[in-house]
């Protein structure tokens, strides 16, 4: 009987929040993957219940970091939902760009901060720029006009302060918004820049049959908001029968819940699978930057995922430039939202895939129940499957190449942990 | 010893850094990646030693400056917070997590009434403490910076001090002198809108009085607040006592002055 051997990483680097990975083996035979997540749960589900529905932005922006505009949004949605209101025009005009900017911000700290190094071999992006100093220089603008779009339209990079159910506490003026464009022009151009450099990286072989997830906008390339679910197999649901479709479970190597589709099992939410299901809708710039390096129309090899995420960084770009051209100041920064007893669904875009909200609330506007179900808990199911493969497949490499192709294997989905963690539900029992 | 001993000088070494996570959004560690245009300066003055977002480099301790966010709610984190007081020589926490509990810690009051146990899907999966506590609730601490998220520029601040041997300048009055001096009107007095900056310590630039909208308190306590009288005025604006209660018992409710005046609207 051949050796078992262990592949093990306690302490995940590079990734939001806390991790871990364990990998077992017999001989070349796998026997088990773990994406383990440690990171203590906070239970936001829980103390949500009996706030307003108005907190509901507030405070699930605390959740995250790095994507909060994502759970400002979903929140937001779901409430207005249920109040059978729509914020359009000019006020969801900014949404989507405060959105953008946190596309920008986001991808650019994780191509070039977080996956970069592992491409080139270095421990870190500081260490990368004694390298390539220019590199890391570009990255850091990016990412600083990405927050800087954050700034101006939500007030601040972490947590905005500016974004409410019903649109915004202030609209910015028209002046505001311009000062950004020569800024953006810039970082549309380093954007594009950046898609030739990824793809001159090399890429481990992998290649997996993914289900890809996404929301559905209507024509448009999904950030901001989505009223259906759609996949590459036919999937197509409204968002609020998300679990007919979807189930959560709670497994003992994680404190993260997995979700999985009802039917088939593990899918993949996030840069991937939006430009697998909507790469038509793309900015023409960033299909011809996806174009120019040959970017094939379904990237099956999760590797290449940096590509497609340096692609979305030139689409928010152009989306973030359209946007402003485009803008007038809204005559009042924010719509009345009355609320109703019943259940409210919204759904947006993160930057690692779609994020799902649904809040049932009491006539007075009192939340009575929430669940939250962010991307990273719906990719660790198809993150464990990627390790199954790509272990299988490589059990001959030595053992630090293995470890180290296997976190840059996880970290190919952005994951967000701090996210994943958070949605356990405290229930409580009365004695 | 000085350079006249006819020996090389050495280059003195670099004072290291190390960043820790507890529970937490990650968002305070990631103001430190958010400063772009100090970073390189930064890791210039200081030698990463420790910073699991950014690197997957690990050195061991001791480590000159330590930098931990989240607060504290698993048995295992209590105790690694003492171990990494002990290899650290200064001890900074960063955010309402690290300083109050953060928002984790309204779990802290799902005691009151008759709620007795916690019970969860497969609770034998889990290890988590009842309650979610400050930092300096375990160990010393040498300097908190407050907010939710904290403010960069206040991090450089601290870390420029550390280096310099100086103490910080975090100014500790309230978010309302920070809103006189960007020359806002004041939104509760101009428009009635219920506002916790006068007992919410400055930090943020007053920033949501500038976006037209009242302070929620995400920075936590100013020194000495003055709940009482605040809570009163909010009253005569027409607040009642729930709405008190969730104001104060919010993002760094579990800060003692919040805790305290929140405990009067129950």
């Amino acid at each position: 009987m051949s050796k078992t051997r262990t592949i093990r990483t306690d302490y995940l680097a590079r990734v939001e929040g806390e991790g871990g990975m364990l990998v077992r083996m017999r001989g070349d035979e796998v026997l088990d993957v773990r994406l383990k997540i440690y990171e203590p749960p906070r239970f936001f589900e829980a103390f949500l219940r009996g706030r307003q529905f108005t907190e509901a932005p507030d405070i699930t922006a605390r959740i995250c970091g790095i994507c909060p505009v994502a759970y400002q949004m979903s929140s937001c949605l779901a409430m207005e939902s249920l109040a059978g209101v729509e914020v359009g025009g000019q006020l969801r005009a900014l949404r989507r760009l405060l959105y953008c900017g946190e596309w920008i911000e986001s991808h650019t700290l994780h191509i070039f901060m977080l996956h970069a190094p592992d491409f080139l071999g270095v421990p870190s992006a500081v260490e990368l720029a004694k390298i390539d100093p220019a590199l890391v220089e570009t990255a850091l603008r990016l990412k600083k006009i990405g927050n800087e779009v954050m700034r101006v339209v939500g007030g601040r990079e972490v947590h905005p302060i500016n974004v409410r159910v019903g649109g915004w506490y202030k609209a910015p003026s028209r002046a505001d918004l311009e000062r950004m464009v020569p800024d953006l022009e810039w970082a549309k151009d380093a954007s594009r820049e950046a898609v030739r450099v990824v793809a001159g990286l090399d890429f481990p072989e992998l290649e997996q049959d993914y289900e890809f997830v996404a929301l559905d906008a209507d024509g448009e390339y999904p950030i901001d908001r989505g009223g259906r679910i759609i996949s590459n197999r036919g999937l197509d649901f409204p968002i609020s029968e998300f679990y007919d479709h979807i189930v959560e479970e709670h497994v003992e190597h994680s404190n993260a819940l997995h979700a999985r589709l009802r039917e088939r099992g593990a899918y993949l939410v996030g840069p991937m699978a939006r430009y697998a299901l909507h790469r038509g809708l793309l900015s023409p710039d960033a299909l011809a930057a996806a174009d120019e390096v040959g970017l094939e129309p379904v990237v099956l090899n999760p590797f290449r995922s940096i590509i497609v995420r340096a692609v979305e960084l030139v689409h928010a770009c152009d989306e973030a430039l359209r946007l402003i051209a485009e803008y007038e100041e809204p005559s009042s920064p924010s719509i009345d939202v009355v609320p109703q007893a019943g259940w409210g669904h919204g759904a947006s875009e993160a930057p690692r895939g779609t994020l799902y909200h649904r809040y049932r609330l009491d006539e007075a506007g009192t939340i009575l129940d929430a669940k939250i179900v962010p991307p990273t808990s719906q990719n660790q199911k198809m993150i464990e499957e990627d390790l199954f493969a790509f272990v299988s497949g490589h059990a001959d490499l030595g053992e630090d190449e293995l470890r180290l192709r296997c976190e840059q294997a996880i970290r190919n989905y952005d994951p967000c942990i701090s996210c994943a963690t958070h949605f356990l539900t405290l229930d409580v029992e009365r004695e | 010893m000085s350079a006249t001993n006819g020996k090389k000088p050495v280059a003195p070494r670099k004072p290291t850094l190390a960043v820790w996570k507890f529970s937490s959004c990650d968002g305070c560690q990631l103001s430190l990646l958010d400063c772009e245009d100090e970073l390189l300066e930064v890791t210039g003055a200081v030698e990463i030693a420790f910073f699991l977002e950014a690197t997957s480099a690990m050195a061991k301790g001791p480590y000159d400056l330590t930098l931990v966010e989240g607060s504290i709610t698993t048995p295992h984190d209590a105790e690694r917070i003492h171990e990494i007081r002990r290899q650290s020589k200064f001890l900074v926490t960063i955010g309402a997590c690290a300083t109050t509990g953060g928002i984790q810690a309204l779990r802290n009051f799902a005691h009151v009434g008759d709620f007795v146990s916690a019970v969860y899907a497969n609770p034998d999966y889990i290890s988590t403490l009842r309650t979610s506590t400050a930092v300096a609730d375990h160990v010393h601490v040498d300097f908190e910076l407050q907010g939710c998220p904290i403010n960069k520029y206040q991090l450089l601040e601290v870390v420029g001090a550390f280096l310099a041997g100086r103490r910080p300048n975090i100014p500790e009055y309230s978010v309302c002198v920070e809103c006189k001096r960007a020359g806002v009107p004041c939104v509760m007095v101009a428009k009635g809108v219920h506002c916790l900056g006068p007992v919410t310590h400055a930090g943020c630039g007053a920033l949501c009085p500038l976006y037209a909208r009242g302070c929620f308190g995400c920075f936590g306590p100013k020194e000495q607040p003055n709940t009482e009288a605040l809570a009163a005025h909010w009253r005569e604006l027409g607040a009642d006592d729930p709405e008190l209660l969730r104001s104060f018992r919010g993002i760094t409710g579990n800060a003692p002055a919040f805790r305290r005046e929140a405990t009067f609207h129950e």
